[in-house]
């Protein structure tokens, strides 16, 4: 009977899915946890989006991280501090195969299996379907748990954009960008002011003949730098001193104005939100080529017409490639949308972006965008993930308890709320608020002495 | 378990060149790499002197960190950590005296797989800062009482060890000054505890506290001064650490 493999019980071990930066800290951590661990990752190799070998990687050439270093490097695993301040991707991607091989991850790593299914079957178990990435036959093994850390950022986010069918230039969503050489000596108009467009408008300055770039609103182009120092190690000095919001925003306003300068001036429309209510662009050469006329700033793209894109002002321009930097989606296809209280737009609505609200044995790690880097917040996730089903396992009335007392949590003390209503502010945290709402958690879930 | 680094984020500890010297084994590693550090002013020679060999030839790649000059607790934290991180395995901290105090921190930092505090200068309490300081005085008024406290022939070593040449290499930095309580490690690797109970810097009650906090007990070389990794009969409390890791490393499987 083929169509009906044997269910493979593995008892108490729990299911991974995903073995990049977020996936790896899971199976450290749930192993420390003492764990068994069964991570499925679709691709021949660890680093997710870091691996710029892997075909949905949304690395290019040129990635540098935008958070710094210390902010972004797992917290009981520093990356070395003769690297610079912002690594190349390359750096993140030897520090995650790094990680993997300290920590001896590999051995619970099933490479080139991607998990097609997992469904709960009642008593807080799941059946999780794996099949290997290059076809073939496809198997059901039953699990204690499943942690999802599938990533955000690789399924692209592509524009309905009308008339597409005559325009006689080219058009590639960011994911497919990959080298400067695609734009040399190009006509090239980019949509979209996230880190992924103002960093291809740049290099775009660098190698094409003509470079648009067309922003649907204004937003706060920070630089990388202030003071000499990272600018995210700066802004966390005012959260340490615990500014308020209104005294951040004004000081940020004044940064600003004193480093960028007002970029109105070059024809960008003035932001529309307040400092810290978008997902921050940082981005220092943006302006310097604005300044240099080298970019020429244009809104949003109505429609092709005529082999030309059409902007909302009614202009045209004759661009012959056309990158559309518009972001990512989320997507769980191996999960029935409903068990993690996902919308008809897709947006899942989880406990501190991690655990699923009426299945307690399901978690997802790594579904956030902080203002700083993902991998410490997603390392806390792990860990308060490993500590919950543990003290689940030993302790049923403590974790209900505790189940409780968490559905109390105000929304707004770890989720962003004031932000611009976009799909890209979905996961917007603020690290500091983020993180103490974990740390509470994880304090809750002590073993008591 | 502290999440908000503000220290680490906002001024991290700038970089040296670190000195790390090591004995490596031929073949497959199949046991971890053993970290030993030593405390400030002492450097990663005192392992090398003998025990660094020792712990290679029965499977243990092993390294040892000097520390940096002039560092604050937090700065020898960071090297220590930075050096496991380093390693191609997860490692086992091994520190001496103030290096003890120093992997007693990093432990809050760093997942070992296990650690051991070899006659451990932590002073986590008044009572212990005290009992240190009471034993030192006693062993050597002059060195102890000086800005820049040093230790003598008597403290570090036993009789019939060539102690001139050694401590002609050794410098008497500050006392490091170690705020907050001991922190718990994470990972909750197996930490032991080793001393001498005729040590003259760390009390005998001193290392019962220690050991008390990690839910252990010490174990004693009767007979031995401080320098556990120089004096004459070095040979012991190596060959014990090395006898309880096999032990703890195979309980885990
Ligand atoms: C251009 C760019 C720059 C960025 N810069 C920064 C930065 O500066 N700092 C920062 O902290 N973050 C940055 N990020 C965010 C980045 O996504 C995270 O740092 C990190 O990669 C998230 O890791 P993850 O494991 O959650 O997801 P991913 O890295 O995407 O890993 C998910 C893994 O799951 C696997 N997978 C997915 N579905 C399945 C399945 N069904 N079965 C089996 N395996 C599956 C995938 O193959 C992949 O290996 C950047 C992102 C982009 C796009
Ligand atoms: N160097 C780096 O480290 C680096 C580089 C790139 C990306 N990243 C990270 O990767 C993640 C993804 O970044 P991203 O830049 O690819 O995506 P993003 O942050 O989602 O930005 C998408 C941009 O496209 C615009 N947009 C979306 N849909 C549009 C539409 N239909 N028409 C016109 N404009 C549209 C958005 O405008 P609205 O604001 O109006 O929604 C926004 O400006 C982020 O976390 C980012 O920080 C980091």
């Amino acid at each position: 009977m083929q169509d009906t493999p044997d269910i493979a019980d593995r008892r108490d071990a729990v299911c991974v899915i995903g073995a990049g930066a977020s996936g790896l800290t899971t199976v450290k951590n749930l192993r420390e946890h003492g764990f068994a661990v069964d991570c499925y990752e679709r691709e021949t190799s660890v680093g997710g989006a870091w691996n710029w070998r892997h075909d949905r990687s949304p690395v290019y050439a040129n990635t540098h991280l935008i958070s710094s270093r210390p902010l972004t490097e797992f917290p009981d695993f520093p990356m070395p501090d003769s690297w610079p301040d912002f690594p190349h991707h390359s750096q993140v991607l030897s520090y995650l195969e790094r990680y993997a091989k300290h920590f001896g991850l590999g051995e619970h790593i099933w490479f080139g299996t991607e998990v097609v299914s997992a469904e709960p079957v009642g008593d807080g178990r799941w059946d999780v379907t794996t099949r290997s990435t290059g076809g073939g036959s496809s198997r059901v093994q039953r699990y204690a748990a499943v942690v999802v850390a599938n990533g955000h950022n690789w399924a692209p986010a592509k524009p309905e954009i009308d008339g597409a069918e005559d325009f006689r230039g080219q058009v590639i969503h960011s994911a497919q960008y990959k080298d400067p050489a695609q734009l040399r000596n190009r006509k090239v108009l980019v949509i979209g002011a996230g880190n992924t467009g103002c960093d291809i408008a740049v290099e775009a300055a660098q190698q094409a003949t003509t470079v648009w770039h067309s922003t649907r609103r204004g937003y706060w182009y920070a630089p990388k730098y202030v003071l000499g120092r990272p600018a995210d190690q700066v802004n966390d000095r005012l959260l340490k001193w615990r500014l308020p919001l209104r005294l951040r925003q004004w000081l940020y306003r004044r940064t600003l104005a004193l480093t960028t300068g007002d970029l109105t001036r070059y024809g960008l429309p003035a932001p529309d939100h307040r400092p810290y209510e978008s997902h921050p662009i940082v981005n220092s050469q943006l302006a310097y080529y604005l300044g240099h006329g080298r970019i020429k700033p244009v809104p949003d793209v109505t429609r092709f017409v005529g082999g030309q894109v059409e902007l909302a002002d009614g202009r045209r321009v004759d661009a012959d490639l056309v990158i559309t930097a518009t972001g990512y989606t989320p997507r769980f296809d191996f999960l029935a949308p409903e068990l993690i209280d996902a919308g008809d737009d897709g947006r899942p609505d989880l406990h501190l972006h991690a655990f699923a609200r009426k299945h307690p044995t399901l978690a997802v790690v790594g579904l956030l965008q902080p203002d700083s880097g993902v991998l410490p917040l997603a390392h806390w996730q792990a860990v308060a993930v490993a500590r919950w089903l543990r003290l689940r396992r030993q302790d049923p009335a403590r974790a209900a308890a505790v189940q409780q007392k968490e559905s109390a949590r105000p929304l707004q003390s770890w989720s962003r709320r004031q932000v611009v209503p976009s799909r890209r502010h979905w996961f917007e945290v603020d690290h500091i608020a983020y993180l103490k709402a974990v740390e509470e958690l994880l304090h809750e879930m002590e073993p008591r002495a | 378990m502290t999440l908000l680094r503000f220290d680490d984020w906002t001024s991290p500890v700038p970089p040296v060149e670190r000195e790390v010297l090591s004995r490596l084994v031929e073949g497959e590693d199949l046991q971890p790499p053993l970290l030993f550090v030593p405390g400030p002013g002492m450097g990663a020679w005192v392992f090398a002197e003998h025990w660094l060999t020792h712990a290679a030839g029965r499977g243990f790649p092993a390294y040892a960190l000097t520390p940096r000059e002039n560092g604050d607790l937090r700065a020898h934290v960071h090297d220590v950590v930075q050096v496991a991180a380093a390693l191609p395995r997860q490692a086992v901290l091994i520190g001496h005296g103030t290096g003890a105090l120093v992997v007693s921190r990093a432990l809050g930092r760093y997942p070992a797989r296990a650690a051991v505090l070899a006659a451990p200068v932590l002073a986590a309490s008044v009572t212990d800062r005290w009992a240190t300081l009471g034993a030192a005085v006693k062993a050597n008024p002059l060195g102890t009482l000086r800005r820049r406290p040093r230790l003598n022939h008597k403290q570090l070593f036993s009789a019939g060890t060539d102690a001139d040449a050694y401590l002609s290499r050794m410098t008497f930095p500050r006392r490091l000054a170690a705020r907050g309580p001991v922190p718990r490690p994470v990972a909750s690797p197996p930490v032991l505890v080793v001393g001498s109970p005729d040590d003259r810097v760390v009390p005998r009650k001193s290392l019962d506290r220690v050991a008390t906090h990690y839910a252990g007990a010490p174990l004693l070389f009767p007979g031995m001064a401080h320098a556990l990794m120089l004096d004459t009969g070095w040979a012991e409390p190596i060959d014990a650490v090395l006898d309880w890791l096999t032990k703890q490393l195979s309980a885990v499987g």
